[in-house]
């Protein structure tokens, strides 16, 4: 540990005289990222990617060569580990960013369906990672279903739903405003399914839109399908993990206390407060230990 | 304890309706509250629209149509999907339409098949409202705001929604609007107008008036439906995710509630049930004995929908407490990871939609991976647009040729023996003949034939006529035994009358 200090010190001070790099070089370093690329690739399936993996890890002059091709691409590199691979994520004007426009054809004319194809990417992370606890936890592998995800988006919805009729409001939208309609009734007009003529799933339904969603995470190398249960079962993969908690997350938390949205942390008000946890937990299996 | 449960929605404050009162104004209607009353029946008047507008509409379609009674239809399809609603899934699209068609039929007997089976699926599919993005209903009303501002607003609602089956399926079920417009916009307690329906079948057995008891028990089966789907969704969620529900009260409180309810009212119907019975029993008049005999078929039924939710009920203590072990008792983890759902879904679901798609907007652009862009040389694109097209494999690898042996033909009669024995069964319709008579014709033409002819004739002994009635064949060999014994040198028994049945639709109503 302290030896590979030393080493990079070393490196560092006699410039030139230590290992410029080759041409050689960066020529490994580009095929780590081009491996990287290749999200689904995994170093365990391939040994000369995993090779690259070792010493990006122990030559640090090597890992900083990888890194500055990497940023050159545009890339950010959020983890070189032989679990993830070389986990690099597209920096916002990068060519390799995908673009809503791209990604759905409707969504760039249509806010309900922009929001309804964003949302359920969002949704796909809330319920692969429920808790605090699971995004933070590395070895954690999170399982969604399709009918999953739009049930417990459906929940919530229903939950704002019943709230607003208990208070009376009236959450009709003004018909020359729909841009003002709350975000859950745009999700609880869509239909969850719907019949078509070749069996496929209806695209403009919520799970139509959800397994497009999936589908696309797949290709990313984030999910892994498991199953067909439930309209496809599958689990996350380290680098989704990677990606929800050090890329996405943070990036729509800004958005949204930019918006002067400000999730509070006074304990009750969020879903699974950190503090109130383990009350909550012990409280709430009372009532059936008392009645059983 | 003191603390209040957590819930989903405390994480953001919505805006209420800001008032900006006009002194000295004076205000164009009597407010909001005596707005809202209005605004519910325009509600529950929207929920009918969809079916006038079948009758309004079936002018439009291709052909004569208007002998149906779209309406109708439409109801009883509505029905038939509540009815048919299961704890798990739905009811089925075809089997829906296969239901619907004998009304369908009957309002337009001189039709043909296929075209009762496309008004029913018409019928099916505009309640669906399958054209349009939502598969929904909307309807524009206006309302007077607190500040006398006249305002128009959306009402969207759906009557047949799809959800997803087992296996990729989809399923029909009636929502909360359908039902009620079914029932006849009761916007009320489910539990309090279940008990009303109930007390009123009773009072109607005990003064014999069974027509109007019929259709207050059928009101009541639609009330035990409604009632089960509203606790079906509670208990999904709450297998999905400990914490969405609340467990400390709001579920425990209505499971406590739903088994009561289920005991009362499993108490209550066995009661009516014998009552019906006995009605059924003495009943002197055939029609009364008919009408109280579907009674006891529905009340039956909501029975074991009772029964049914029971055990749904006694699932879910155990089920939260798996799940709760699962969740909440595992080692604290060493860094903060954020709720995604407490921090960001639940804040975000309240929000206007415009506002809400900047922040899924931000987080698709960052959480959905990358994608690397297909990058072309023009040499390539040149050598690419001259290579001819691989055939498409579609048909697999090459079968390789099959060794065939013949096999030697070991049936016991030959096809001409066949062909004689059907010549010779080949009765006219209106002259049947003995068995005894046709084994003796048989033998002249060849020794073999009656064993074949007998052999027919037993197997017509009980004719498959349903099916051959469902294939549409015009007749069918019969036979029948009338006791007389068949006196015949190779076979004994009864010599059986042997005949051909023509087939007919009124043969077969």
């Amino acid at each position: 540990m302290s030896e590979v200090r030393e080493e990079a010190v070393d490196a560092r001070e006699p410039e030139g005289t230590r290992s410029a790099p080759t041409a050689g070089d960066v020529a490994d370093a580009a095929r780590l990222v081009g491996f990287g690329l290749q999200p689904r690739l995994l170093p365990a399936r391939d040994a000369e990617y995993a090779e690259l993996i070792r010493r990006h890890r122990e030559d640090p002059g090597f890992a900083r060569l990888a890194d500055a091709v990497a940023a050159g691409l545009g890339l950010i590199v959020l983890e070189v580990s032989p679990r993830a691979g070389m986990a690099v994520a597209a920096a916002e004007d990068s060519v390799f960013a995908v673009r809503m426009g791209d990604y759905a054809r409707r969504a760039a004319s249509d806010t309900g369906d922009r929001f309804l194809h964003g949302l359920a990417h969002l949704a796909a992370a809330a319920l692969a990672f429920p808790r605090p606890e699971d995004l933070a936890d590395d070895g954690y592998i999170g399982r969604i279903t399709v009918n999953g995800v739009d049930a417990f988006v459906r929940q919530a919805c229903r939950r704002l739903e019943e709230r607003a009729d208990e208070a009376g409001e009236n959450t009709d939208p003004a018909s020359d405003a729909p841009g003002l309609e709350a975000a859950w009734r745009v999700y609880v007009r869509r239909s969850a399914t719907g019949a078509t003529k070749d069996a496929r799933r209806l695209a403009s339904s919520t799970t139509g839109i959800i397994g497009k969603a999936v589908a696309f995470l797949v290709e990313s190398g984030f999910l892994q399908r498991t199953g067909d249960e439930h309209g496809g079962t599958y689990r996350t993969t380290a680098r989704y993990q990677l990606q929800v908690r050090d890329m996405a997350s943070s990036a729509a938390m800004a958005e949204l206390l930019d918006l002067g949205v400000v999730p509070v942390t006074d304990g009750t008000a969020t879903l699974a407060p950190a503090a109130d946890d383990d009350v909550l937990a012990a409280d709430a299996g009372l009532p059936f230990h008392t009645a059983s | 304890m003191s603390v209040r449960p957590p819930r989903v929605w405390d994480v953001t404050t919505t805006v209420p309706y800001t008032p900006h009162p006009l002194p000295g104004a004076a205000r164009p209607a009597p407010g909001p509250a005596a707005d809202e009353g209005l605004a519910r029946r325009l509600k529950a008047l929207a929920c009918t629209a969809p079916l006038h507008d079948l009758d309004a509409r079936k002018a439009n379609l291709a052909g004569e149509y208007s002998v149906y009674a779209m309406a109708e239809i439409a109801l009883a399809a509505i029905d038939l999907v509540t009815l048919n609603m299961d704890f798990d899934t739905g009811a089925d699209h075809d089997q829906i339409v296969a239901r619907l068609l004998p009304r369908v039929a009957a309002q337009a007997p001189a039709r043909a098949h296929t075209e009762h089976e496309r008004v029913a699926r018409w019928v099916l599919e505009n309640l669906i409202n399958v054209g349009s993005a939502d598969r929904g209903f909307r309807m524009v009303y206006g309302t007077f705001g607190a500040d006398g501002a006249y305002v128009r607003r959306d009402y969207d609602f759906k009557l047949i929604e799809e959800v997803p089956g087992p296996g990729g399926s989809v399923y029909l079920r009636t929502t909360d609007e359908a039902v009620n417009v079914l029932v006849g916009a009761l916007d009320t307690d489910v539990t309090s107008a279940q008990i009303a329906a109930e007390v009123k079948l009773e009072v109607l057995i005990s003064r014999g008036r069974l027509a109007d008891a019929q259709l207050a028990a059928e009101q009541a089966r639609y009330r035990t439906v409604q009632y089960a789907e509203t606790l079906r969704r509670t208990l999904e969620a709450t297998r999905r995710n400990v914490r969405a529900v609340d467990w400390l009260r709001q579920v425990p409180d209505m499971i406590a509630e739903a088994l009561d309810h289920v005991a009362d009212r499993y108490r209550h119907e066995n009661a009516i049930l014998t009552n019906i019975r006995k009605a059924r029993d003495e009943a002197e008049d055939p029609e009364h004995k008919r009408r109280a005999a579907e009674l006891v078929d529905i009340v039956k039924d909501c029975i074991r929908r009772h029964t049914q939710l029971q055990s749904r009920l006694l699932e879910a203590g155990p089920l939260f407490r798996a799940e709760q072990d699962r969740q909440a008792f595992a080692a604290p983890p060493a860094r903060a990871g954020l709720d995604l759902y407490g921090q960001l879904v639940a804040p975000l679901l309240p929000l206007p939609v415009e506002r809400a798609s900047r922040v899924t907007d931000a987080f698709f652009a960052r959480g959905t991976g990358l994608r690397t862009p297909a990058a072309v040389r023009v040499g390539d694109l040149v050598e690419l647009l001259l290579t001819p097209p691989v055939e498409r494999e579609h048909l697999g690898a090459e079968m390789p040729e099959p060794d065939l042996v013949a096999t030697p033909d070991d049936s016991r009669f030959s096809d001409e023996q066949l062909e004689s024995a059907l010549e010779l069964l080949d009765l006219p319709a209106d002259a049947p003949r003995r068995l005894s008579g046709l084994l003796a014709e048989a033998r002249r033409r060849d020794p073999d034939l009656p064993y074949l002819v007998a052999l027919l004739a037993i197997h017509a002994a009980s004719p498959p006529v349903g099916t051959a009635h469902r294939q549409g064949e015009p007749q069918l060999l019969f036979a029948v035994d009338d006791g007389t014994p068949l006196d015949d040198p190779d076979f004994g028994g009864a010599d059986l009358i042997v005949g051909t049945a023509r087939l007919t639709a009124a043969v077969a109503s």
